[in-house]
This record gives C-alpha cells, sequence and structure tokens, in this order.
C-alpha cells in the first residue's frame, strides 16, 4: 500500500541552515547536509530544501550543498527557491535533487512548468503555491487566492484554477502553502487542501501549520493530501519522525514504518 | 566494476553515488566496450519509453543491452530500464527491447485505491513488495521494507518471471527476472537501506564485493 510520506523541510541561506536544528537531545545543528543526513536516518521520507539566499555567488553554494547532501543521503529530495528556468533546473537535477519545486516564476511565466515537464518528466516538477483566504469573487470563486515572493504579493489568482492549469500544464505534484496556518502551530489549512487534492489528479504536499502529531493525520485523511510538509514540529526537537510516524500508523494511516 | 549505462536517461549519477556510498567500483559509460568488458551492467532510466528506445538505438546500447544477456551477463534494470527490457510499451506505443516477455501499460485512472479514491497518477512515493519467487536479489530485506517508486506505466509478465509485486490500483509486478537478469520498477538508489542492499546483492552476484562497512547495516 502507497504509503503517505512526512517531509521535513530546510531553509537554507548562504549554504547555512536559517536556524539551528534541534534534535532529540538537544543537539544543535546547523548545517544543512548534516542535518539532512540525521532526518535520513530518522526515518523522513523525502526532503524539501529551499534557498532563499539572493545572491549569485549564494546560489553556488546551495549548489555544492545539494551536491554533498545526494552524496550522503538515499531518499528523494527537492529544492526550491529561485529557480527560474530550465537552466536553474537543469543545475539542481545535475547537482543530484529529483524534483525542483517552482514558485513565483511559474506564476509570471507559467509556460516554465511545461518546458520543465518536457526536458525532465512532470514528475520532476512541483508547483510551490502559497495560497492565502480572500472574498469569493468573481476572479477567485475558490475563496482562495495565491499569492508570491513569500507570501508578500497577491496575484489575483484564483487557488483552485491555479492548480489545474498546473496539472494541465505538466506540474507532477504540488505543495500547497497556506500564508494564513503557516507558523501557527494550529494544523494545516484543511478546507484548502481538501479543496485542491479533489481538484487534481497529482499527488499534494500539505504544507503550513503543523504543531501536533494529529494534525499530519488530519492532512491525510480529512485533507486528502498524499504528503505533510513539517518544519518547526520536528525541527525543534519536540517530535521525532518516527514518533509522527507512530502516531499515523496508530490512527490507521499507512506510513513507512521500516527504514 | 560495474557499468551504468549513459544513453542521457536521467538518473545515472544517483546509481553512481549509492555505488560509491557502498564502495562498490562502477563507471557511467557508454561505451560498447567497457559496457561488455563489466562484472555487471546496471540499465537506469527516468523519462519516456519512446525518446529512450531513440537514445539506445543511435548509441548503440541497445545491442550491447542484448549482447549482454545473450552471454548472460548479469544486467540490473531499474524504473525506465526495467520497462524497456520487455517487449512493447504503451507510452508512445514504443516496441521496446525484448530482452524479455512482457509489455508495458498505463494505470487506468479509473482505478481506486484502499480507500475508494481514484488513484493518482504517477504512482509516486514509498510502497512495499510482496515476494512471490526468493531471489538473491532481494535476500537479507527486512519483511515490512519500503521502496520508492515514481512511474505511470506498469509492468505485465510471464508469472514465471514475478519475483514481487505491488499494490497500486492494481497487483502489478515490480521485480522480475531470473539467474542474473533482473529488473526493479521502483529506484533502489533512493529507497534507503533497503535499496542500498539490492544494489549490494546485484554486486555481490556479480563477484564484486562492496567495500564500505555500511553494507552489513543495509
Amino acid at each position: 500500500m502507497l504509503s503517505k510520506r512526512i517531509i521535513p523541510c530546510l531553509d537554507v541561506r548562504d549554504g547555512k541552515l536559517t536556524k539551528g536544528i534541534k534534535f532529540q537531545g538537544n543537539l544543535d545543528i546547523g548545517d544543512p547536509v548534516e542535518t539532512a543526513r540525521r532526518y535520513y536516518e530518522e526515518g523522513a521520507d523525502e526532503i524539501v530544501f529551499y534557498d532563499i539566499t539572493a545572491s549569485a555567488e549564494g546560489r553556488g553554494i546551495f549548489l555544492d550543498v545539494v551536491e554533498r547532501v545526494a552524496a550522503e543521503i538515499f531518499i528523494p529530495f527537492s529544492v526550491g527557491g529561485g529557480i527560474a528556468s530550465v537552466s536553474d533546473m537543469r543545475a539542481a537535477l545535475l547537482a543530484g535533487a529529483e524534483k525542483v519545486s517552482v514558485n513565483s516564476a511559474a506564476v509570471k511565466n507559467p509556460s516554465l512548468l511545461s518546458e520543465g515537464a518536457d526536458a525532465f518528466g512532470a514528475q520532476a516538477i512541483v508547483l510551490g503555491m502559497d495560497v492565502r483566504k480572500t472574498a469569493v469573487t468573481a476572479d477567485t470563486p475558490s475563496g482562495y487566492e495565491v499569492v508570491i515572493h513569500g507570501g508578500r504579493k497577491p496575484t489575483g489568482l484564483d487557488a483552485r484554477a491555479w492548480a489545474i492549469r498546473a496539472e494541465e500544464l505538466g506540474a507532477g505534484e504540488i505543495c500547497l502553502n497556506s500564508i494564513d496556518a503557516d507558523g501557527t502551530c494550529d494544523g494545516y489549512e484543511l478546507t484548502l487542501t481538501r479543496m485542491i487534492s479533489d481538484a487534481v489528479r497529482i499527488p499534494v504536499i500539505a504544507s503550513g501549520g503543523a504543531g501536533e502529531p494529529r494534525h499530519l493525520v488530519d492532512a491525510v485523511t480529512k485533507g486528502g493530501a498524499s504528503a505533510a510538509l513539517v518544519a518547526s514540529i520536528v525541527h525543534y526537537g519536540r517530535y521525532s519522525i518516527a514518533e509522527l510516524k507512530q502516531v499515523m500508523s496508530e490512527a490507521g494511516v499507512p506510513a513507512r514504518t521500516c527504514w | 566494476m560495474i557499468a551504468i549505462l549513459d544513453y542521457k536517461a536521467g538518473n545515472q549519477t544517483s546509481v553512481r553515488r549509492a555505488l560509491e556510498h557502498l564502495g562498490i567500483p562502477c563507471c557511467i559509460t557508454a561505451d560498447p566496450d567497457t559496457a561488455l568488458s563489466a562484472a555487471g551492467i546496471i540499465f537506469p532510466g527516468v523519462g519516456a519509453a519512446g525518446q529512450a528506445m531513440a537514445q539506445l538505438a543511435a548509441s548503440g546500447l541497445d545491442n550491447v543491452l542484448r549482447r549482454a544477456v545473450r552471454e548472460a551477463r548479469p544486467v540490473l534494470g531499474i524504473c525506465l530500464g526495467c520497462q524497456i527490457m520487455l517487449e512493447h510499451s504503451e507510452e508512445n506505443d514504443t516496441p521496446t527491447l525484448g530482452l524479455v516477455s512482457g509489455v508495458c501499460r498505463k494505470f487506468d485512472p479509473a482505478w481506486t485505491d484502499e480507500d475508494g479514491r481514484p488513484i493518482r497518477i504517477p504512482h509516486m512515493g514509498w510502497n512495499t513488495l510482496s515476494i512471490r519467487t526468493p531471489s538473491p536479489l532481494l535476500e537479507g530485506l527486512p519483511e515490512n521494507a519500503f521502496f520508492y517508486f515514481v512511474h505511470s506505466y506498469y509492468i505485465e509478465t510471464a508469472q514465471e518471471n514475478v519475483i514481487a509485486t505491488t499494490r497500486y490500483g492494481t497487483e502489478f509486478c515490480s521485480v522480475y527476472g531470473r539467474n542474473g537478469l533482473w529488473a526493479v520498477q521502483f529506484h533502489p538508489e533512493k529507497s534507503g537501506r533497503p535499496g542500498l542492499r539490492i544494489l549490494a546483492n546485484f554486486a555481490r552476484f556479480c563477484g564484486v564485493e562492496p567495500g564500505s562497512p555500511e553494507v552489513s547495516s543495509c
């Protein structure tokens, strides 16, 4: 049976994690390669790296990190942040990532999704969507709007319509981040997650809001997600990935419990 | 030395990294002589069947594979490699290598998962194997091991070829072959320790002993 995935997300700036990661035993780690290896050992099903560096120099350092990660962990991982062209995608995939995630760049230039899918296969192209609740209008009939630039800039795009379009263009997966839930630790935005999962036939990764293990269970059962992105719930040592998986298993959610 | 065939179809670098991690000497090559002098051949692949067959034909590696099989050299197909070792793929209606009898079909979007919802395609993520025939390739795996799959087409081959099956909408063949001509639908190079164990098992069958102490824990 296909298991539901748990995916830790790591933000990298100038080759370092933006926040130290505390593993159980309170070991504080700021090195993305070492942290990725620890999550791999702990049973992460996949890892996402976001490059939040702005400069070209930082970009090179990031790709070096990607290469070192690829030599140490033998599960899939994706990279996002700053990917705006097919050549950016190629550089990340050649460095060892399985998938690349595009967000703002796909809104500005939707054909990037189809160009990427044609060049590398749909399975390598993830659409990252930052979404927030808005009024139900003719332009946003779903009541959710796509925002870009880390949630600062509204686009007027309807979230549901954009997800459907992205699938048609060739995205192989959607990472759906709720700006409203992000950082609250109150749980994933389940209405949004269910709406997008039902609208497309590609896997949807729920993102934003996980604070308790049961939130992950809700994301995949009530929300219909194929995977759950996790950040602070695991980064600060509150729960290990194994504990999250145990809760999922006990709730009857198929999880990879042997690794 | 294990040769990893390079026909511009994606994941050969990931396979090389996994073998290097295991301390297994290997090279990525498109050269027929290098491939045919290796102790074994890994035939990887990500992408579409039509394009892959065109590239194999252009590089002459299709004949390298045919000769390797004729001479009973060990070959391990991975993912797309596993699919195009069969006779035909519904993907771009492509005649494929025909090294093993069987065909590749598209997952039916009308099939449902355990919850009765239509399956999502591709089949992407971690899934388990039901072992049908014991094989040295799968030796030493934990009973409940998971493997990482990414594919939109699945394999149909004769019962006697099937080593393991996996459930996704249907029960499909996920490992097949015998006597060193083997193929896996999932990505062993991205399946954590159980996947590394399969690569180490293949190398051992080829007479190449992995050099890394980590092998014992996979």
